[in-house]
């Protein structure tokens, strides 16, 4: 009884300690996303000056969403996504690697360790001046390939559909792969020695050793960093905004469904614009549920279910 | 002039006075202003330009705070200077924000005066917004006080009926500034009547283009270049009042065509993509072959003189194929002020003035809106040449330019359909795109700018 | 031997990559400082490897403009983003630790709905939320910059995680059995051992805060609330008499130093290789 009592009392410190992060939420992000989430049903936008609306139109914004480009930028802002995050994170998995690598001395590691962060200290949008002003048709690279003899006319970096969606690609890579090592490292730091030890006395190498202690023991940490960077890919916005000019050129081919989303903003549409978050909101939870299924599933190597199974196995057998 | 306004006041109160028996209507248009005029004028604008022309000939002003955001006048009315970035639109959101709280707002925090430029200015005129006030219910007399405007200008400031509710101390006539050295290399002169006669119109501009070409030498750098000139020509309104289509003019559809044959002859530098971005600056230098570019009084001294690394007098201005006009503020007392007579002294001390406007020429280069002025300043050598075109001086070439601009239609949409036309024929110009994709580009962000566009309407 | 042969190997690809990747980081620093050693009409021909020789030029063109207030900005921008990252990594925390450490009856929907939350863009409330801010009065204030970031799901997510894998609950046992109050645990033992993570997280919510512009250009007004964004927008946005490319890297440059300062302070705790957690089974 006593201890029951115990519990319950605890239980009011676990409210209490959640209640300002509720608050808070409720009130700077419950009340405006309710906002534009009601606004979704209605035509409301701003023409010049004069505000259109609200009248109640139903789905209409729904559905004229999908006869646009929508999914055009969506699949946009995958393969720039990806494109940045394939080598982020196979770039920061083999760093955290090899900085908690003992056995590995590496010279300078705290130079490094330091160094790769920085990028991620500059705005986004005067790092993407700096790019335009590298890569444009008569910049620094081109010059330098040319002198090297790699090329004898300018490659037209922005010009192409490629180039420029690898120059976003590559951006973001250099602007987050720092962050996710030091998330990954911390991570790492996390696993005991004595595991990394044992494996050692075990005679394991250094591949054997990442796939069987390193990235299963870092999982809930890897998970985070996944679902932080589908998030932050479906929010990718100020690069690709500054490098192609708010246009997502050429070809409207890097444009970002955020992009999209700053347009409808821009012209004041708010219903439009809350049907697009809608959507938004939608496609981001169903990625992250399915990421969160795939890493957290507590189930890794089968045992559990042959134990569940061993169990359903002794019940039947009582019977 | 302002003792003439004041007796138009008086005449207009008295007016207002005798009517007063009929009911309590006394709170009308001039009356009451000087009782209840207000302590604080806010100004809405993106940049200090105005604020130093203002203070640089505003009798009024007694001295303006260190870090720029309160002038105090010499009544002792402080001027609040409400300056947001052009970038990301946000000049425009805030200043939208403020006048749509203007109702409700405390006196002192109502905007009095905001500015606003060509691009976007019938957005603020337009008479069912009624944002910016018909200049005569200040009690201005336009065709007076203006007389000596220039008349776009005033054209530009009014709305569909003709009524001003806006005026600018400058005027943006552009002209074409050309590189002596390769004038002389491929005409054999550089004189700026020969060479004018070489670019008076688009036929002439084509043949001399192919004798730059014949010597390696570009016409212009971008493409982008000559939009203003077609642009600013065209003969509808991008959009019709209260109309809910585009109309994409074909003069609009010329600057294609003509862009791309000028591309595919190598009369246009194929690797310069529109404008302001470092190649288009390098074009500009010494080391570049283009022979001209296409600029208002401000382009030539703020963006083509630092651009330039060679000796002063390398380049000459000459008349341009066809008038065009590039920029320019407006100056708009906001609907609800509490400082009417304030904005309405500002307002015609600023942009009505011939000695102010004068003054701002000879201090800021800016080319400014006064006809009989800017016509004194042609013909004053000694005060006006620049050394920088080699003792030419481009007022004597400003001056009938001004005369002869005819500003296109205005509608609300401009600003954006002037924008996103250029980048959609980019993209084809460049060659990503054919031209019906282009078109489908530009109809998707039509859309996407202005919801209440149902159609783009495109020319046979 | 072989082994070892294979090992030097490793660690020879492993400092080239490192000195590949480190070079790239560094090089736009490099471009950054040169650009800002160089005056307008340099930056305008284009691109050089080389400084020049206006950076102190530059540097009081930012400083003395009175019209800018640039030590105010960054003063602004201090305040908000380390107030920021000190209650985004405080509150969150707490709210971890609440989840992880307490059984009660809402947990799992209260765990669920963060998890949900997480994946919203900002941006899908900007609209709304600059209407409510000024409906409240808060417009033009520095408190709808801060007071939200109690509510951050990610980094939330981040401490739970971190908890989840370097906090046994034998040692907040151990601590009721020693008398220690609900809070004070929290404050005196489980905040100590989490003090690697708030490390990291202070830094991204820092550096986050210190270069977002989106928000704070929607809501700040008055010239001495701007933060350092704003007034490099400000200055991007100048008309072209006073528009100068140099006097825009320098304020860049200018701005990126406290960053990096922090950051250096903060990173300490990261590199000197401080391990998960207080105790391991």
């Amino acid at each position: 009884m006593k201890k029951k009592k115990r519990t319950v009392s605890y239980a009011k410190w676990g409210y209490i300690f959640i209640l300002p992060f509720f608050i808070t939420y409720f009130i700077f992000s419950l009340i405006p996303l309710a906002d534009t989430v009601r606004y979704s049903f209605y035509e409301y936008y701003r023409s010049g000056i004069k505000e259109i609306g609200p009248n109640f139109v139903g789905m209409a914004n729904y559905a004229s969403l999908l006869k646009s480009d929508m999914l055009q930028y969506g699949a946009n802002t995958l393969i720039l996504w990806i494109i940045g995050f394939i080598p982020q994170i196979v770039i920061a998995l083999v760093l955290a690697c090899w900085f908690t690598d003992a056995r590995l001395k590496i010279r300078g590691k705290q130079f490094f360790k330091v160094v790769i962060y920085l990028p991620n200290l500059i705005m986004a949008s005067a790092f993407a001046m700096l790019f335009f002003a590298l890569f444009s048709t008569s910049g620094p690279v081109n010059s330098i390939l040319m002198s090297i003899g790699l090329i004898h006319t300018p490659i037209d970096f922005m010009g192409s559909v490629f180039g420029t969606r690898s120059l976003i690609g590559f951006m973001n890579f250099l602007m987050w792969f720092g962050n996710t090592t030091i998330m990954l490292i911390a991570a790492v730091n996390g696993i005991s020695v004595e595991i990394f030890e044992a494996c050692d006395l075990d005679g394991c190498n250094s591949i054997q050793r990442f796939l069987y202690i390193t990235l299963p023991m870092i999982r809930p940490i890897l998970a985070y960093t996944l679902i932080t960077s589908i998030i932050g890919g479906l929010q990718m916005f100020d690069v690709p905004q500054i490098l192609t000019n708010g246009q997502g050129n050429p070809d409207r081919s890097s444009m970002t469904l955020i992009m999209f989303l700053n347009n409808h903003l821009k012209s004041k549409n708010y219903g439009m614009a809350g049907a697009l978050s809608v959507y938004l909101f939608i496609i981001s939870a169903i990625l992250c549920f399915i990421v969160y299924r795939m890493t957290n599933d507590s189930d890794p190597d089968g045992s559990k279910k042959a134990a569940k199974k061993a169990a359903r196995e002794e019940r039947r057998r009582r019977k | 002039m302002k003792r003439r306004a004041i007796s138009l006041l008086l005449t207009v109160a008295m007016g207002v006075t005798l009517f007063a028996g009929c009911g309590s209507a006394s709170k009308g248009s001039g009356d009451g202003a000087d009782a209840s005029e207000g302590k604080v004028i806010n100004i809405y604008s993106w940049n200090d330009e105005f604020r130093q022309r203002l203070e640089a000939v505003y009798p009024e002003v007694k001295e303006t705070s260190d870090d720029g955001t309160v002038t105090t006048l010499n009544d002792g009315t402080e001027i609040h200077w409400i300056i947001n970035p052009n970038q990301d639109g946000v000049y425009q959101q805030k200043l939208d924000e403020a006048l749509g709280r203007q109702a409700d707002a405390a006196a002192d925090d109502k905007v009095d005066i905001f500015l606003s430029e060509t691009d976007y200015v019938f957005k603020y005129t337009d008479a069912a917004a009624d944002v910016a006030m018909p200049l005569k219910d200040l009690g201005i007399d336009c065709d007076k006080e203006f007389a000596d405007q220039y008349d776009f200008t005033r054209t530009t400031a009014s709305d569909a009926d003709g009524v001003q509710r806006g005026s600018t101390w400058q005027c943006c006539p552009g002209l074409l500034v050309y590189r002596r050295d390769i004038a002389k290399d491929v005409f054999g002169t550089d004189d700026p009547e020969a060479v004018g006669e070489k670019v008076k119109d688009w036929d002439t501009i084509k043949q001399t283009a192919a004798e730059l070409k014949e010597k390696g030498y570009y016409t212009f750098a971008s493409y982008a270049d000559t939009f203003r000139l077609y642009g600013n020509s065209i003969d509808n309104s991008w959009v019709e009042p209260d109309g809910d289509q585009v109309n994409v003019d074909q003069k609009i559809m010329n600057w294609v065509d003509d862009s791309k044959e000028w591309l595919d002859n190598g009369y246009i530098d194929a690797n310069i993509k529109g404008q302001w971005n470092d190649d288009w600056n390098k074009a500009m230098g010494s080391q570049s072959k283009v022979f001209a570019f296409l600029f208002p009084a401000w382009g030539i001294d703020f963006t083509l003189k630092p651009n330039w690394d060679g000796a002063d007098g390398s380049w000459a201005v000459t008349t341009p194929p066809q008038e065009y006009n590039w920029g320019g503020s407006y100056i708009h007392a906001a609907t609800g002020t509490d400082n009417p007579e304030h904005v309405k002294d500002i307002i015609l001390a600023m942009t009505a003035d011939k000695d102010n406007l004068l003054k701002i020429s000879k201090e800021y280069s800016d080319f400014t809106n006064t006809k009989s002025g800017m016509q004194e300043a042609a013909m004053d050598d000694a005060t006006y040449a620049s050394d920088f075109l080699g003792g030419q001086n481009p007022f004597a070439y400003f001056a009938p330019v001004a005369e002869n601009i005819k500003i296109a239609p205005l509608s609300s949409y401009d600003q954006g359909c002037v924008e996103l036309i250029q980048n959609s024929f980019s993209d084809y110009l460049q060659g990503n795109v054919d031209f019906d994709k282009a078109k489908t580009n530009f109809e998707t962000s039509i859309e996407e700018r202005y919801p209440d566009i149902k159609q783009v309407n495109w020319p046979e | 031997m072989k082994p070892n042969k294979a090992k030097h190997f490793r660690s020879i690809f492993a400092h080239i990559v490192l000195i590949v990747l480190s070079f790239l980081c560094l090089f736009f620093f490099y471009i950054l400082i040169v650009n800002a050693t160089r005056s307008h009409a340099e930056l305008q021909k284009g691109f050089s490897a080389l400084p020049g020789t206006h950076f102190l030029d530059n540097l009081k063109n930012v400083a003395k403009d009175g019209s800018f207030p640039m030590i105010r900005g960054i003063v602004n921008s201090l305040i908000i983003s380390a107030s920021s990252a000190a209650i985004c990594t405080y509150f969150s925390s707490l709210t971890a630790y609440g989840l992880y450490a307490y059984d009660f009856k809402m947990k799992k929907a209260a765990f669920t709905f963060i998890m949900a939350i997480l994946v919203m863009p900002t941006q899908v409330t900007a609209m709304g939320f600059l209407r409510l801010i000024t409906k409240m009065g808060m417009y033009d204030s520095w408190l709808p910059l801060i007071i939200p970031s109690i509510a951050s799901p990610a980094v939330f997510y981040f401490m739970y995680s971190y908890l989840e894998s370097s906090l046994p609950l034998s040692l907040v046992e151990a601590a009721r059995i020693d008398g220690s109050g609900e809070f004070k645990t929290f404050n005196y033992i489980v905040l100590p051992i989490m003090k690697p993570a708030i490390a990291v997280q202070a830094i991204f919510t820092f550096v986050g805060s210190w270069n977002n512009y989106f928000v704070p250009a929607l809501i700040i007004q008055s010239k001495n609330k701007m933060t350092v964004p704003i007034l490099i927008a400000t200055l991007r946005g100048a008309d072209y008499m006073n528009f100068d490319m140099g006097k825009i890297y320098m304020m860049i440059t200018v701005a990126i130093v406290p960053i990096i300062v922090i950051y250096l302070f903060l990173s300490k705790f990261i590199i000197a290789g401080v391990t998960l957690g207080g105790v391991k089974e």
